[in-house]
């Protein structure tokens, strides 16, 4: 009994691994079965980029959207008749904010507002495609999660003194990725993602007459809006440092990689 | 691209296929259960109707959260208004005793309402949030008639779907559903922390929408009219602030 199961639980595997082009076994301890099985899926090339077009549509309307009032309050109410907690020295496109500039940018809330949220919207079902395939086909708990021989903190510290010394990836590192990387991810996708989507919905009113304490746990609308800011900067410093490491690692065999699934050309092209 | 499979075309074109077809149902019952705003046009129409459907579907009886006496704003902000014309300046003189409101549309008894005629009927305070689009806020008490016992005075005709309602600071308008007009926290408010509303906060009379951005509580109110359509009223949008890329639901 316990043996068919397992068994169908195989077939399973290399049925959805088949569909969805991904290779069918692929560890940190064993490299793939089939050399020429892609590097990335489809799936995941495809709401990799999905989500870097929504990204940057969030970031600019977000920036945009900061101009008309770059100064941040902590607790429920702030304005400019009160003391922020902090302000960004930049011009505003509204002239009620006192900036210091002789000058006002011209509004752009609109179409920012209406950017950010169908942009949130892509991002958020983008996400549950990513997130239902990564739980299906086990990529979170193979790739993602740190594999066994991951789990201590000397694994970490070797890869950040590999980074350090600039010495060239393990070789296990051209199938699979490293206890840092999946640390990162696994922050990103865990952490900061649910969090940017906390604090964002906690600013919207109707939103809160649903869910009170979806804002009222974050300590207020203002501090939720601050939160929002930093959040939001905790998403934009990975993303230095994951095109940053992309390039140390090679930045062509590796955006190969996530565009066609293989970090090399096919052998039947010179 | 040998190493497309049959399987994988046809699995693909089926997932397709079924996500059109959900899609265009979606759009359908959407449609009818009233989930599709006026703004549901252009780029970002899409992003509108999500946000509107969703928001429907999930928070259409919630009430906005009230405060406490103590988390009133010491420092409330006004805003800038257009400064006032001449038959603003004139009602204001005669202590706003002159005001009145219209009342217009699918109602059973159309007709204009004075201040004193709105504080005759019942009155409801409540201490909610002024939240801007640009990420201000403060916190008043808000003292007004709710919309809701206003349009139940001159009783609304069932086929009624939206009430707009119009400043007099002429280029002003907007609207809501009947779900926002009906809510009890949806007040024509003629009073503030205890006192009458001052009008750089939209005295004498502002509708107030405490689930929705500022800037659907529109300042100096000078009429309503109920509607089964906002197709034939200005562009069709429901509000002005569509026309600069401005939501027309701003419950987000």
């Amino acid at each position: 009994m316990e043996k068919s199961y397992t068994l169908a639980r195989v077939a399973r595997r290399r049925y959805v691994a088949r569909i969805l082009c991904y290779p069918a076994r692929v560890s940190a301890v064993n490299p793939p079965l089939n050399p020429g099985a892609p590097r990335h899926s489809a799936v995941v090339r495809l709401t990799h980029w999905l989500t870097v077009i929504a990204f940057f549509a969030l970031l600019v309307s977000g920036v945009e959207i900061v101009i008309s009032h770059p100064r941040f309050y902590w607790g429920e109410t702030g304005n400019v008749m009160t003391t922020p907690l902090f302000t960004l020295h930049i011009p505003s496109s509204r002239d009620t904010v006192p900036t210091g500039y002789g000058y006002v940018m011209p509004d752009q809330n609109g179409w920012s507002r209406a950017l950010h949220f169908q942009s949130a919207w892509a991002l958020l079902f983008t996400g549950l495609v990513y997130g239902l395939f990564i739980l299906w086909t086990g990529h979170l708990r193979r790739d993602l999660f740190p594999a066994p021989r991951q789990r201590t903190a000397r694994a970490y510290w070797n890869v950040i003194a590999r980074y350090l010394h600039r010495a060239p990836p393990d070789e296990s590192e051209a199938h699979s990725c490293n206890a840092v990387q999946r640390a990162a991810y696994l922050g990103v996708l865990f952490i900061l993602f649910p969090l940017v989507i906390w604090t964002g919905l906690a600013m919207s009113p109707a939103f809160d007459a649903a869910v009170p304490a979806a804002v009222n746990a974050l300590g207020g609308r203002q501090s939720a809006r601050t939160l929002h800011f930093f959040v939001s900067g905790a998403l934009v410093l990975f993303l230095v440092a994951h095109v940053t490491m992309v390039a140390l690692a090679g930045f062509t065999s590796r955006m190969r990689a996530m565009i066609t699934g293989h970090a090399s050309l096919p052998p039947e092209l010179p | 691209m040998s190493h497309i499979s049959r399987r994988k075309l046809i699995t693909t074109g089926l997932a397709a296929t079924a996500g059109l077809g959900g899609l265009a149902v979606a759009a359908r019952v959407a449609r009818r259960y009233g989930l599709i705003p006026p703004d549901d046009g252009g780029l970002y129409g899409a992003g509108e109707t999500l946000n509107y459907a969703a928001q429907r579907l999930l928070s259409s009886h919630s009430l906005a959260r009230e405060f406490s006496r103590g988390m009133v704003s010491k420092a409330p902000f006004a805003n800038e208004v257009a400064p006032p014309d001449d038959r603003f300046k004139r009602l204001q003189a005669g202590g706003f005793s002159g005001w009145r409101l219209a009342v217009s549309g699918l109602v059973a008894r159309p007709g204009l309402l004075s201040l004193s005629d709105l504080k005759s009927l019942p009155v409801r305070s409540q201490i909610t949030e002024v939240v801007c689009e640009e990420g201000w806020s403060y916190i008043a008490e808000w003292i007004g008639t709710p919309l809701a016992d206003v349009l139940n005075e001159v009783g609304v005709l069932p086929q009624a779907r939206y009430v707009a309602y119009y400043s007099a600071d002429r280029n002003w308008w907007d609207s809501v559903d009947m779900a926002e007009a009906l809510h009890p926290q949806t007040l024509l408010t003629w009073g503030m922390n205890d006192g009458d509303l001052p009008v750089g906060f939209g005295g004498p009379l502002r509708m107030r929408v405490p689930r929705q951005l500022g800037y659907k509580s529109v300042k100096y109110i000078t009429g309503l009219t109920v509607t089964d359509s906002l197709k034939h009223l200005g562009k069709g949008l429901g509000s002005p602030e569509p026309e600069f890329g401005y939501a027309w639901y701003a419950g987000i």
